[in-house]
């Protein structure tokens, strides 16, 4: 059996060891457009920080790939896919036959048509070239415009104010963070935010960029104008659909998958943020681009391309955030209406704990400042536990099972 | 694999396993005074104990089958060891970043900023080999150490 | 306008503060409340006035920082107004009551096993081997007949009932109410493993411990608290309590907060009231009044079951001894003057009563001398400390002993005397929910049956060094003790010989 995965990242690895995990003979071959062995991209903003070096920004140790028989194609990345060949064409013209193979190609910065984009100095902020080229851009006391108050702008922020730069957010909502906190929890971040330095402007966005050659200013679409030595776009992320173009593979937002990760045509699997699937809290498939959501249907597709019968569609949004020490966590709904809200907010504190509640069960919640053991809280949004008789004590502090009848705690806490 | 399992109706809530569990992480293993007095910064106890009078039990890592942490963990430092099935963190990839805190079902992932931010949890006191040292000092036998029954 | 209280700390509590670490632990487990945590100040601040010196503290410090001692404040020297004299006008002057106690009569009186040495085998006979020859323990307790007939090898006339005790201990009375279900089922499982009984005092038989049946001795006292058909049949035998020892002539308490749901259905009776024993068994005002009673038992029980009677040791003890014998009891307990209570009145358990030595020896006599001592067993408690009590015991005619201190000694107990607090921070002498958990049943019971199993070493130990191989041989064996530093009249009582003689 070939098994063939284009991308190397979280999915990949995943699938990886899932593969191994049922076929321990089978050759394994990862295409990757990176010059790197897998890294985790979410230490990317760390790096640029300095807060991690070089040689931890890997996700599996050195040996990994040969220690589980893997032969890692990088740097060319797959350029077609010929489906009734059942052959990947990588871009220098290399041909790779496969008999299972996944597609795990995560996502891309979304970036809009902005007039003056190709201006020297504009950065994404998604792969380690883009922090490797921004950090030889930088210094301290330059001023940085970010497009975009998500998860990706805000950790950019954080790194660069770690490096001494002046960052200004440019966000068309009217919060930040918009996908993972509610008002009362983005109202809290904003405060923690500009008190390290961020400044903010909302309900706008950025129309040109501004300079000659490099990068000077921005103008916004309400006719304001900034001065900034770079920007940052970090207005989202696509799934990186584009290998699959023209080959008859179904893709919506992202590409359709079943709970065994298996896109429309056979042999062919999907997972990760290019993956759209079945889900624990939407009825729609949605792409839930998050690392553990892209790992474990990773994992889910190897096993059943190694001819294991696995399932995933348990994904939801999960995320932990921090800003310098400021924690944050969140995972599922946001609520609104039909949703059951109940809350503490200590304003004055930045403490600000939510749960989500549908039909006596956890749909998401959201904590700020304390976050410990708010795992407590995934768990039960994960297998909708029914939690009618504690679920006041689970806005304490610290949640716990104390409160939990009986049998239900040996159950969870004990199995 | 051998597990810790708490008998909550034997619990009686002294925190001994977590004076036990600090000085077993400590530097100065087997000496309690020294693991409290010098060790700086003092390890955090791996052991959780709620209390919640008359109900008191104390907690820690499951060592999951399937780990959340380990699948969730960005840094791939959270491992599970396939031979001992113990999930241990490698504190020196460790960056803190808290997404086991958010994944962890028991809530048994502590979090340690004295020195740099890292998730410390329950190791099954795999280093000094033999039974856990919670659930050899537990006074009243609330703590087993055995197979899933 | 309050009383200000004069009474001092009885006791200090030195923490070592090298050796402290503030981890609470102290805090955690003190149910009295005498260490706290100060947050302000880092540090553990440790309030004597509530203390009473259990030792929960000093034993569950994990690095023995806690040292508790006798309060070294003294009082003007006064031989006749001692401290503790004193002591007790200024709480009988702040409160008005009577004043409680628990555990056994704590006074320096003389201790008669003290004075009492055993034989040894030495040239004329040889001692015996426990390890290498066999030695037996086993007791029968309940009525033995005048006379066996037997043709061909069977007994002719079917035994009365006897209960069968592979070494000669019980587990004496102890109801669900004075001391925690987990202390009860700790005792229940080590007289179950161990071939012996455990007793329900009149506290009835918690649904839990029904399985524990064929080594339970089923109580009926005054207050007839939880008898009913089904708990007369699930014991092995039935005790009528006229007294105990540590207070003869009075009844119980058992205050209305530790009638908690489980003790309150176990006793049927209502959550939360008083569950009041009356002094006298309003049934029984004679001898022949007791007789009735036995035999209601027996009949319920369809003779099945020996019954047995027991009284606290008091002056005429003999005389009573042998009128219960003759009302048809199998067994007669005897409860000597130090035998322990969840909470008795200070002043009755201090001075009322008589020793258990004499006691026995005094009814033992006193039954021969009637010649029925085969019609019952004898069966004394009331301080018995060690195995060679025990031993001395049984020369001096009891058949087996209760133990009820020294057992819940092995589960815990530091003898603090505030079982009747309900504050037992051991886990024993309480319903709080908090602190009953602390004694885990399976620890306790590993704990009652090593004591049992030790002892039962010792006693065969003591029985090889007299050359006796069975214990039936030493019952009543006199000749086996010798007194010391006794008076004459002491010696005639106990009918043993001065060491020497």
């Amino acid at each position: 059996m070939e098994y063939c995965i284009i991308g190397n990242s979280a999915a990949a690895i995943g699938a990886v060891e899932g593969i191994r995990g049922v076929d321990k003979k089978g050759t394994m071959t990862i295409i990757s457009d990176e010059p790197y062995q897998a890294y985790s991209r979410p230490l990317i903003s760390y790096y640029l920080a300095g807060k991690v070096a070089e040689d931890k920004m890997y996700y599996r140790p050195n040996e990994f790939y040969k220690n589980m028989g893997v032969e890692l194609l990088c740097g060319s990345g797959a350029g077609k896919l010929a489906v009734r060949e059942k052959t990947v064409i990588l871009r220098d013209g290399t041909k790779k036959r496969y008999d299972r193979l996944l597609i795990a190609t995560g996502g891309k910065p979304f970036v809009p048509p902005i007039k003056g984009l190709e201006k020297e100095n504009v950065h994404t902020f998604h792969k380690w070239d883009d922090v490797k080229s921004l950090a030889e851009e930088l210094s301290a006391g330059c001023k940085a415009v970010i497009i975009g108050a998500g998860l990706i702008g805000v950790k950019a922020a954080e790194a660069l104010l770690c490096l001494g730069v002046e960052v200004s957010i440019i966000e068309l909502a009217d919060r930040v963070l918009s996908s993972v906190l509610d008002e009362q929890a983005a109202a809290i971040a904003q405060q923690v935010m500009e008190e390290h330095g961020v400044k903010f402007v909302f309900g706008d966005t950025v129309t040109e960029v501004l300079g000659e050659g490099r990068v000077e200013g921005v103008s916004l679409k309400s006719g304001n104008k900034m001065e900034c030595d770079m920007l940052i776009v970090a207005i989202g992320v696509v799934p990186n659909t584009d290998i699959v173009k023209g080959t008859g593979i179904n893709v919506n937002r992202g590409i359709v998958v079943n709970e065994r990760m298996e896109t429309s045509v056979d042999g062919i699997y999907a997972a990760g943020d290019v993956a759209e699937g079945k889900n624990l809290l939407w009825a729609e498939q949605r792409v839930i681009p998050i690392l553990p959501n892209a790992y474990k249907q990773g994992e889910t597709a190897g096993v059943n391309m190694a001819g294991g019968n696995n399932s995933f569609t348990k994904g939801f949004a999960m995320n932990s955030l921090g800003f310098f020490d400021f924690k944050m966590t969140s995972a599922g709904m946001q609520g609104g209406e039909g949703y059951e809200e109940i809350y503490t907010l200590k304003a004055e504190e930045k403490f600000y704990r939510k749960l989500v509640i549908k039909d006596n069960r956890l749909m998401g919640f959201i904590a700020l400042k304390n976050i410990d053991r708010t795992g407590i809280l995934t768990g039960l949004i994960k297998d909708q536990v029914e939690i009618t008789k504690f679920k006041e004590a689970l806005l304490k502090i610290e949640p716990g099972f104390a409160e939990w009848p009986k049998e239900l705690r040996k159950e969870r806490m004990l199995s | 694999m051998k597990r810790v399992y708490v008998r909550e109706e034997y619990c009686a809530g002294c925190g001994l396993c977590q004076v036990h569990c600090i000085t077993a992480h400590s530097e100065y293993k087997g000496d309690i005074i020294k693991a409290y007095k010098k060790s700086f910064p003092r390890p955090l106890a791996r052991v959780i104990v709620e209390e919640k009078r008359p109900l008191s039990f104390s907690l820690q890592c499951r060592h999951c089958e399937e780990a959340e942490c380990v699948k969730a963990c960005i840094t791939g430092a959270m491992q599970k060891d396939p031979a001992t099935g113990i999930v241990i963190n490698d504190t020196a990839r460790c960056i803190g970043c808290w997404t086991c805190v958010l994944v962890c079902p028991y809530g048994a992932v502590r979090r340690d900023e004295t020195l740099h931010k890292v998730a410390v949890k329950c190791d099954m006191c795999a280093e000094a080999g033999g039974v856990p040292l919670c659930v050899e000092n537990c006074p009243n036998g609330a703590l087993e150490y055995r197979e899933e029954r | 306008m309050s009383l200000k209280s004069y009474v001092t700390p009885s006791f200090l509590i030195e923490r070592n503060k090298e050796r402290c670490i503030k981890c609470k632990v102290c805090v955690q487990q003190c149910a009295n409340e005498v260490h706290r945590y100060d947050e302000e100040d880092d540090e553990i601040i440790s309030e004597e006035h509530q203390c009473v010196n259990c030792q929960r503290c000093v034993t569950l410090c994990p690095t023995g920082a806690l040292t508790i001692r006798k309060n070294p404040n003294e009082l003007r020297q006064n031989s006749n107004w001692t401290a503790e004299a004193v002591r007790a006008i200024y709480i009988q002057a702040e409160t008005g009551g009577i004043l409680l106690t628990g555990m056994g009569n704590d006074r320096p009186y003389p201790v008669y096993w003290d004075n009492i040495l055993l034989n040894a085998s030495q040239v004329t006979n040889p001692s015996i081997d426990p390890l290498r020859e066999p030695m037996e323990l086993k007791t029968h307790l309940g009525r033995k007949p005048d006379s066996l007939s037997i043709k061909e090898g069977k007994l002719q006339k079917k035994l009365p009932p006897q209960l069968e005790l592979e070494l000669p201990i019980m587990f004496s009375a102890m109801s669900f109410g004075s001391i925690s279900l987990n202390a009860i089922k700790s005792l229940a499982e080590a007289a179950k493993q161990e071939g012996t009984y455990f007793n329900t005092g009149e506290g009835g038989l918690h649904r839990d411990l029904y399985q524990y049946g064929e080594n339970t001795i089923v109580q009926v006292a005054s207050g007839r608290f939880g008898v009913h058909a089904d708990y007369l049949q699930a014991g092995a035998a039935i005790e009528i309590k006229i007294g105990q020892g540590a207070k003869p002539g009075i009844g119980g308490h058992l205050p209305g907060e530790k009638v908690e749901r489980e003790v309150s259905e176990t006793r049927m009776i209502p959550e939360g009231t008083d569950a009041i024993s009356p002094a006298p068994h309003h049934d029984i005002y004679s001898i022949e009044d007791l007789r009735q009673l036995i035999y209601s038992l027996k009949e319920a029980t369809n003779y099945e079951k020996p019954v047995s009677v027991k009284i606290a040791a008091v002056h005429n003890v003999a005389a009573i001894a042998s009128g219960i014998a003759r009302a048809g009891a199998d067994i007669i307990a005897i409860d000597g003057y130090r035998g322990g209570t969840g909470a008795a009145p200070l002043r009755i358990r201090d001075n009322v009563g008589i020793p258990i030595e004499f006691a026995l020896a005094a009814v033992d006599t006193r039954l021969r001398q009637e010649a029925i001592r085969n019609q019952v067993s004898l069966v004394v408690g009331g301080s018995i400390r060690n195995s060679a009590d025990i031993v001395k015991a049984i020369a001096l005619g009891a058949d087996a002993v209760y133990i009820a201190s020294s057992a819940l000694l092995a589960l815990g107990c530091h003898m603090c005397q505030k079982c009747y607090t309900g504050k037992c921070n051991w886990g024993i002498a309480t319903q709080d929910p908090q602190l009953a958990k602390r004694l885990n049943p399976e620890l306790g019971a590993q704990r009652a049956r090593n004591l049992l199993r030790a002892w039962k070493h010792e006693i065969q130990e003591m029985l090889g060094g007299m050359g006796i191989n069975a214990i039936e041989s030493l019952r009543g064996n006199r000749l086996m003790l010798r007194g010391i530093g006794l008076t004459e009249k002491e010696l005639q009582i106990l009918g043993i010989k001065n060491a020497g003689e």
